[in-house]
């Protein structure tokens, strides 16, 4: 049976592709789009030895990764003109911010929505601010509007009206329903200036934020995308006081066990450098693996019941049992 | 997938995957003369919308590289016209080796006669009407052009026929290849047509623009001119890969719009629509 650990081989060790005959690359290209790491593989590709029509293939979705950049950056700088008046630190997050700050996981790397960080005490003045700047609200729908007010990490999305862009305005990394409780605070107070004029996280925060939203958060689905870029921020950031920081830095957000499993897996797929010490395997880690490369050659998901079974788990860690059955009963009447 | 099918049209190359043997019996059929990729661009999924909707009541669900994700399943009778939507999403969400216009093309004597307009404009049918009448056919919904040569470059995919165009093309050209009937589809009948022969076997030869109409169907006949900054927009707007293509883009669109004359051009019939266009074919290419 096949999946995507093919992928997983193309972007640890590109020459590997050298092997690969019309239907495996084939295979590999399906599964790098449907994971969103099409642009990434591109560009980690660059300079080996391949088959002119994957060339252009590939050439296309490195025109298409600059693009995403692009828009990605100037969608930033929109935000921060709308915010200019505002004192607070507005602090990007995920591929954003990895693009304005240069680094290796912005490489190739598909980017979607703009998500930024504010504090939790001035969320109405910044949502106010971008609604007199043309954002709008899309959930028209009561529950789900007091669900993310009273309950989530963020705002509901708001899209552009005239550019059609979404921005996510977040005040913490994780559901105020999920157990584990990060210090928003000190992430804020800790987060660099960019030569944009907003910010991003320290580095030992972004590791963080990207494997609580990776293991603490969703479903794992777009998790191979995640887990690279896990790996190219570990790669990126790894020297001898980095280690030590990002553990104690991680139990100090109560995710410990998020960020040493996403170091894990990153060592064990993509061949991350991590401490030896960190390097265990847990018994659970095998079907986060299943879950992470559970695509086929025509780029469909695979294996229903793992995936499913996440997809519980993803509910069960964002809320309490309580909540979680009420959440479910009144999605489950509204059909 | 359990059926698969591959072709290449144009510079670009697909593969389909089907849940259900039929609608790629039928591509294969329609798309005989095409030639088969080695590693194909895209990949096309016709899948069932659930487990038993592959054997009752049967829809199609559009899926593959690129997605829409809001699109509707089409009944099974109308696979092709998903495939072909398919296959249209690709070129694009995904193409960037050209400017895409959404517009269809002729040739003659290596030059290109481009035409663009909204749905039900035309273009779709009076390319196909002039390529059985002494131009060369080369595409009815994509016109790529070329970002370094600014040439355009075919892509002779199956001719979509709607609603009226289908009786009259059929009258026309009884010889030609078509697809099955597809009635009540989301843009009313369609059937599609396969193009002559010479023009699938000529696919990679590009030919240099020389003429651009805006056709507009059911008015009176009149030539206008096109400023070149409504043309501008309006091709901006005909692109799926403009904003893409970034400078590359803008630049290729600029080139086209001064190095091709413009005009627009309303009929109310294939024979006024012809005339109009050899007589603007003489004046200006």
């Amino acid at each position: 049976m096949s999946d995507a650990v093919a992928l997983v081989t193309a972007l640890r060790d590109p020459a590997s592709v050298a092997a690969l005959d019309s239907k495996g690359w084939t295979a590999l290209l399906t599964m790098a789009r449907a994971e969103r790491l099409i642009g990434t593989l591109a560009c980690r590709l660059d300079g080996q030895t391949i088959p002119s029509a994957v060339a252009a293939i590939l050439a296309d979705e490195r025109t298409n990764a600059e693009y995403q950049k692009r828009s990605a950056l100037w969608e930033a700088d929109c935000a921060r003109r709308a915010l200019a008046e505002y004192p607070g630190k507005v602090v990007l997050m995920k591929g954003t911010a990895y693009a304005a700050a240069g680094l290796k996981a912005s490489e190739g790397r598909h980017i979607g929505d703009l998500d930024i960080m504010v504090a939790k005490a001035d969320l109405p003045q910044v949502e106010a601010m971008l609604l007199k700047a043309g954002w709008e609200w899309m959930k028209e729908d009561a529950y789900d509007d007091a669900y993310y007010r009273d309950h989530m990490h963020e705002l509901p999305p708001l899209i552009h009206k005239t550019r059609d862009r979404m921005i996510d305005v977040h005040h913490t990394i994780l559901p105020l329903t999920a157990r584990p409780t990060p210090d928003a605070k000190a992430m804020l107070a800790d987060a660099v200036a960019l030569e944009n004029g907003l910010y991003a996280f320290s580095q030992t925060d972004m590791v963080i934020h990207s494997a609580a939203h990776l293991f603490a958060d969703g479903e794992l689905d777009g998790g191979l995308r995640n887990l690279w870029d896990i790996h190219c921020l570990l790669t990126e950031f790894a020297d001898e006081a980095f280690w030590p920081a990002l553990k104690s830095r991680a139990e100090h957000h109560q995710l410990w066990p998020a960020v040493h499993r996403a170091a894990r897996l990153a060592h064990r797929l993509y061949g991350t450098e991590i401490p030896k010490d960190w390097q265990s395997w847990h018994r659970q880690d095998k079907w986060y693996v299943l879950r992470l490369t559970a695509r086929d050659n025509w780029g469909r998901g695979t294996r229903k019941f793992i995936r499913l079974i996440f997809y519980i788990r993803s509910h069960w860690l964002r809320m309490p049992p309580l909540m979680l059955m009420r959440h479910l009963w009144v999605k489950w009447r509204r059909g | 997938m359990r059926h698969e099918f591959q072709v290449k049209v144009g510079p670009a190359a697909f593969r389909i995957g089907s849940d259900w043997a039929q609608p790629l019996i039928t591509m294969r059929r329609l798309y005989a003369q095409y030639p088969t990729p080695d590693i194909p661009d895209f990949t096309v999924r016709l899948e069932a919308t659930g487990f038993l909707r592959r054997f009752i009541r049967s829809s199609v669900a559009i899926n593959g590289d690129y997605m829409l994700p809001d699109a509707a399943p089409l009944p099974l009778a109308q696979a092709l016209l998903a495939a072909e939507m398919g296959m249209n999403l690709q070129m694009a969400l995904g193409w960037r080796r050209h400017l895409i216009l959404h517009a269809s093309a002729v040739e003659k004597d290596g030059k290109a006669l481009v035409m663009t307009g909204a749905s039900g404009s035309g273009k779709s049918t009076l390319s196909a009407m002039l390529g059985n009448n002494g131009w060369r056919f080369m595409g009815d919904e994509f016109v790529l052009l070329d970002l370094v040569s600014g040439e355009v470059t075919p892509y002779p995919r199956l001719i979509s026929l709607k609603n009226e165009a289908i009786g009259a093309m059929q009258a026309t050209m009884p010889d030609a290849t078509f697809g099955p009937l597809m009635q009540g589809t989301p843009k009313g009948d369609i059937r599609h047509m396969v193009p002559p022969k010479s023009a699938v076997a000529a696919m990679d030869r590009p030919a240099k623009p020389a003429l651009l109409l805006f056709p507009q169907f059911g008015y009176e006949p009149a030539i206008r001119d096109v400023p070149l900054e409504e043309t501008f927009m309006r091709l901006t707007q005909a692109s799926t890969n403009y904003v893409a293509l970034g400078e590359a883009g803008f630049t290729t669109l600029t080139r086209f719009i001064r190095q091709v004359p413009v005009r627009s051009i309303d009929y109310q019939s294939g024979v006024q629509a012809e005339e109009l266009v050899n007589q603007l074919w003489a004046e200006l290419a």
